[in-house]
């Protein structure tokens, strides 16, 4: 069987249909984790790179690129993985931090800390911890509203 | 450097489930966690060089303690909070200055590894330099057991810098800024530096570990040679 071969550009569509497994409402292209997309002939070739080295999700990721991509009908998949240039929170799209923002997380500023709660908007946030649920999040709290929240942190 | 992060996010991760306060149980994890993907990168690379059909998983579980080649300060026991933050400092320091090194390695994959890992350590020494100076200057009690710490744990410092003919870069050139770090972070946490230079060696030749590395891979490596292969 002949198949065409879905152009670049629908492949990245495709892939920025994909959620993060750990914060589901941003996709894995929003994330900055997929570096590249090209055809070796008849193979597929997604570069990834990971957000943090031990970040259990990244096998996951992995596995969703292949089966959206085998949903969509194509069968050869290889994933190469890409440490340098080393994943930064720079690569998250304007797209992203927007979804982080509605869904309570507060998105990365190069100030180092969020810029206001996520729940009120108030700009009277302290650090709780430096680390959070996830390798890529830290835990703050809004001294107004006085809910603690999510803080997607800057690297 | 994979037998470092190997030997130190194992011992960090000794403390899941039973830290002082569930934020720092959590970030304890997250620095194993960070410590043990970058295990996977150096062991991977290692075992790739070597070519004899080994992976990182052969080289962490399937090896005796003698094959290691960690610092002697990594595989030094918990014991209290204060202790096992002073040992983080400690090596995050040095930790983040070797990797800065080698991430001008003309190997395209160790300077990858090294420009990765220094990522996540410049974060872990931020963390562990607060929380010395948070505990050195707090109570008469949290300081009392920083100092202990220190002591106890300084006379490691110094095979950090002992360079050999494996070596990739000149260790021993790092200590003026190593020094100059801890001398800035230990003054502000109020913590004095043991003014005696002796110095234990022979974790990074291998020859002389100290008893607590073979009781710590012992727990490490019971699955892996109980269950061969076991896979889930």
């Amino acid at each position: 069987m002949v198949m065409t071969k879905p152009s670049i550009d629908q492949v990245w569509k495709w892939l920025d249909a994909v959620p993060d497994p750990e914060i589901p409402v941003i996709s894995l292209v929003d994330l900055g984790i997929i570096r590249g997309v090209a055809w070796l002939n008849d193979m597929l070739e997604v570069t990834v790179t990971p957000t943090y080295s031990g970040c259990p999700a990244t096998r996951i990721i992995n596995l969703d690129i292949e089966t959206a991509l085998n949903d969509h009908g194509i069968k050869k998949v290889t994933l190469k993985r890409q440490l340098s240039p080393a994943w930064t929170t720079d690569w998250l799209s304007e797209k992203g931090k927007a979804k982080l923002e509605d869904y309570g997380i507060a998105p990365p500023q190069t100030a180092g800390g969020p810029a206001q709660c996520p729940r009120c908007k108030s700009v009277q946030v302290e650090k709780i911890s430096q680390f959070g649920s996830t390798p890529c999040k830290a835990q703050w709290r809004c001294t107004d509203c006085l809910e603690p929240f999510d803080y997607f942190k800057c690297i | 450097m994979g037998d470092n992060s190997l030997v130190l996010g194992h011992r960090v991760s000794e403390w899941c489930g039973v830290a002082p306060v569930l934020e720092e149980d959590i970030a304890l994890a997250n620095t194993a966690l960070d410590l043990i993907g970058q295990t996977q990168l150096w062991l991977g690379l290692a075992a790739e060089c070597e070519d004899k059909g080994r992976d990182a998983d052969a080289l962490a579980f399937r090896r005796d303690v003698w094959d290691f080649r960690n610092l002697l300060l990594v595989e030094q026991p918990n014991r209290d909070f204060g202790h096992t933050m002073m040992r983080q400092f400690l090596f995050d320091a040095w930790h983040s200055m070797v990797l800065a090194a080698l991430k001008s390695s003309d190997n395209s994959e160790i300077s990858a590894i090294a420009e990765k890992s220094l990522k996540e350590v410049t974060y872990h020494l931020e963390r562990s330099s607060d929380t010395v100076i948070a505990l050195g200057d707090g109570t008469e009690e949290s300081h009392m057991r920083m100092q202990a710490g220190l002591d106890r744990l300084w006379p490691y410092v110094g095979e950090m810098f002992l360079t050999d003919e494996h070596d990739l870069i000149n260790v021993a050139s790092l200590r003026p800024a190593f020094d100059e770090l801890t001398n800035d972070v230990l003054s502000t946490a109020t913590l004095s530096i043991p003014t005696d230079n002796f110095t234990h060696k022979g974790g990074k030749t291998g020859a002389r570990h100290t008893e607590h590395l073979g009781h710590m891979i012992a727990t490490m490596q019971f699955l892996p040679r109980a269950y061969p292969d076991a896979k889930w």
